[in-house]
């Protein structure tokens, strides 16, 4: 693994001797850390070693062991490779770790996940409910014991479908023949119902006023979402309003939760791939690249220059559409309704036609391999390319940027909105342009290189004041600074395979676990994979920007009208397939 | 439809009414309104509904089929296309929309997922198709079905109302004009109202087969 090469990695091992042990398990690496220390090393961390960004927290489940563990991946801000820590449990409830929700509050949601998940406590965290499943249900889906309805097999390719293919539905195999499983003798007529909102709404029951020189006055408590127009798909939002001012706000998620975990655990190694392309449905050209990128390492396996190119290319081309597509809608929740996501949608075609003639479809690309990609562009298509970088997208941009960036509406509506302190933007784990939108340089393409990123030239766009326009400019740079990449990468690009080595579906990985993460049109997109040399990952776990990022949007919303909530939530870019994965 | 096609043609029209007066039943009349505005509602859940804008947006533009006025109020619209996957958590919001929804009503099951759980048909927090809550009229394939599938759905759902007559549509008979849907809740896992004595019988007998063999054992023992 990349990260054990690294000289500039902390040796934890050695600076606190009785507390911490380097992870000698085989293809592991990182340091683990008795669990009653935690708190204190990560502290140090932060403080004396400079560790200020704290990426990805995961759980993991090993039975066989009897323990649980939690990983955390940090950084650096000023760039280099993860520090990885872990700390152990051992597997019997209640299971306790402490929370760093103080030292790195981005861990918030994270942590509800692992608990929602995997039923790891994490003491001192202020608000530890349920995230993506309601409060109420029954187990932590994502144990190695726990069975979900339509279970058959630990891992696939399942021996009731292949290689004979005796298919029978799955309703049919099922308990209860549907997706539902219950305990066995419950009876929900004597069940009595919990409110699973409850949790929920206690936990905002502090911001109730009470009556001040005998005028009765109240906040207002609003649910937006999950069925709201400019919620972005489904997601929820509680807020308290005093008047129009939101006191408070709370996300509330997991509508989408289609268990991509669970399920990518019982897959084969590649099968995964055409499954993240819906994580960001916007950008399957880009999601397959962390995930192929996390394998490749496992396997020691190289890429070939020319896939490495088109990797390039379609990465930005997508980058370039992500952000179109997100102006579109900011002009449809700023009240412009439909025109300027009309003027988005007409480039993203052009862009989609071509992902359609390499890839087969138009969203969906599954369009990475473990060592490349699946099909060299046509000429065709590499024509067509061409034209849109060098004639037509450079002028679209410049079209689109003057005729909305400097309207008065907009800037009004955007300018000194939804700031966020550069402290507090690392602190919340922000990744992507609104941490870039703050001042801090931190973009993984040149953080930690991946891929061919360290061949071509081009800037990390800057701005400084860390508000809604911001935001908006710096990825208007962005997609200026993705034409000049995609004009580097079409001038240079060789000939050669797309390909290492024969394509194969059934792939065995060595042992070993990895991080791999990119820098996706929204943030910071990474894959935790463990590997136990079987044909499936043991753990495949997803760190998605869009989840990590909503952490932040309370901080961001209090004090602000309710109208500018809604762009808000539009700017931090999420798409609901990834905040519930 | 064109005014020919609204037109019945066996029937003679004076020559000086010619060009002034058309003849045409009632229900060609109540359907060609009806098929030609059929608002949809802004309802996304997935990956689908981005196709869904797609299909809304200049290029396939569903405006020229009278598609285009998406509603956010259930109130407003006259089909609901669900457009990606349908979880647990969600499900009992969308059977609650589509109580809310005003007769004529329609159903467009739009992709794999929503049609029987798609690629995730296996997820603990997935409903395996819509259909399982909600009566679907069409179910379009695809994972997304393209912007021209959702149209060639659409239009299958126009041909179904130009067959439906005033005179049997359930929304003019006697009795309620809307038949609601029990609204499923979260308990333990989902649990749909109208299956209730099925679940109690069920998990009784998994109970008792739970304690046979505990039993069995102990007896031998
Ligand atoms: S059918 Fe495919 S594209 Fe549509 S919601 Fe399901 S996974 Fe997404």
């Amino acid at each position: 693994m990349d990260s054990t090469k690294n000289t500039d990695v902390l040796d934890l091992a050695n600076l606190y001797k009785d507390s911490v042990k380097a992870d000698d398990r085989p293809g592991f690496s990182g340091f683990i850390i008795a669990k009653e220390k935690l708190f204190d090393i990560a502290k140090d961390l932060r403080d004396k070693y400079g560790y200020d960004y704290l990426s990805c927290v995961s759980g993991v489940d090993y039975p066989e062991t009897n323990s649980m563990e939690v990983v955390y991946h940090a950084y650096r801000s000023s760039g280099g490779s993860a520090l990885v820590f872990k700390t152990q449990v051992e597997r019997v409830d209640p299971m306790e770790v402490p929370s760093l929700i103080s030292i790195w509050p981005g861990v918030d949601l994270q942590e509800r996940e692992i608990w929602d998940l995997f039923g790891i406590k994490f003491a001192g965290h202020p608000d530890l409910r349920r995230i993506l499943m309601w409060e109420g249900f029954e187990g932590h889906p994502m144990r190695k014991d726990w069975k979900e309805a339509f279970y058959e097999e630990e891992a696939k390719p399942l021996k009731s479908r292949w290689p004979d293919g005796n298919h029978k539905y799955a309703e049919a195999k099922a308990a209860y023949g549907d997706n539902i499983n219950f305990e066995a003798g419950f009876d929900p007529e004597k069940w009595t119902p919990t409110d699973p909102e409850e949790a929920l709404y206690s936990a905002l029951k502090k911001y109730q006023t009470e009556d001040v020189d005998g005028i009765k006055t109240d906040h207002l408590l609003i649910n937006m979402g999950p069925q709201h127009p400019s919620t972005h798909g489904v997601f929820r939002a509680v807020v308290i309003l005093d008047g129009e001012e939101i006191v408070s706000l709370k996300p509330v998620m997991g509508y989408l939760h289609r268990n991509h975990e669970k399920i990518g655990e019982r897959n084969t190694f590649l099968q995964n791939i055409p499954f993240t392309d819906r994580l960001d449905y916007f950008n399957s050209m880009y999601s397959a690249w962390g995930y192929s990128l996390a394998v490749e390492r496992l396997l020691g396996l190289a890429v070939p220059e020319r896939a490495e190119y088109i990797r390039v290319i379609f990465g930005e081309m997508s980058r370039i559409q992500n952000h179109l597509i997100l102006f579109g809608m900011l002009w449809n929740d700023l009240g412009a309704y439909f025109t300027p996501a009309l003027y988005a949608f007409e480039e993203r075609e052009l862009m989609l036609d071509i992902f359609e003639a390499v890839s087969g479809s138009r969203m969906m690309c599954n369009y990475h391999r473990f060592g490349g990609v699946v099909r060299d562009i046509d000429p065709a298509s590499m024509q067509k390319i061409k034209e849109l970088v060098y004639e037509r997208l450079p002028r679209k941009i410049e079209e689109f940027d003057r005729l909305l960036s400097e309207n008065e509406i907009f800037v009004s509506r955007m300018k000194g909105i939804g700031y966020l302190s550069p402290e507090d933007c690392l602190a919340y784990s922000v990744s992507g342009p609104t941490l870039r939108a703050a001042g801090i340089p931190y973009d993984i393409r040149r953080a930690e290189p991946y891929g061919v990123y360290d061949r071509f030239e081009f800037d990390i766009p800057l701005r400084y004041n860390s508000d809604l326009l911001d935001r908006y400019l710096v990825r208007i740079d962005e997609i200026k600074q993705s034409v000049r990449i995609l004009q580097q990468a079409l001038r240079d690009i060789p000939e050669g395979p797309v390909l290492t080595g024969k394509p194969s579906y059934q792939i065995k990985v060595p042992a070993g676990e990895t991080y791999g993460r990119v820098e996706a049109p929204k943030g910071e997109l990474g894959y935790y994979v463990v590997s136990n040399g079987k044909g499936n990952p043991y753990r495949y776990k997803i760190r998605t920007p869009s989840f990590v990022n909503v952490t932040s949007v309370e901080k961001m919303c209090v004090g602000t009208k309710i109208a500018d909530f809604v762009t808000i939530l539009g700017m931090v870019d999420i798409v609901l397939g990834e905040v519930d994965r | 439809m064109s005014i020919n096609e609204l037109n019945l043609p066996d029937f003679n029209i004076p020559d000086d009414m010619e060009g002034k007066v058309t003849v045409t039943t009632l229900d060609r009349l109540y359907n060609f309104g009806r098929r030609s505005s059929l608002w949809p509602m802004m309802f996304g859940l997935a990956c689908c509904a981005i196709e869904m804008i797609a299909a809304q947006a200049a290029r396939y533009d569903m405006a020229r089929f009278g598609m285009e006025v998406m509603r956010p109020s259930p109130r407003q619209c006259d089909v609901m296309i669900v457009a990606g996957t349908v979880t647990k958590k969600m499900v009992p919001s969308i059977v609650r929309l589509y109580n809310q929804m005003a007769e004529p009503k329609y159903v467009v099951a739009m992709g794999a997922c929503a049609s029987s759980g798609g690629p995730f048909k296996e997820g603990y927090n997935v409903v395996a198709g819509i259909d399982k809550y909600l009566p679907v009229d069409v179910y379009i394939p695809g994972c997304p079905p393209t912007p021209q599938a959702l149209m060639a759905g659409m239009i299958k759902l126009q041909e179904k109302i130009d067959k439906q007559s005033i005179s049997k549509v359930r929304w003019y008979q006697k009795g309620p004009d809307s038949v609601e849907i029990a609204v499923p809740f979260l308990g333990p896992d989902l649990i749909d109202p109208r299956r209730i004595p099925d679940i109690k019988a069920k998990s009784a007998e998994l109970a008792v087969a739970a304690v046979a063999p505990a039993a069995e054992s102990s007896t031998e023992g």
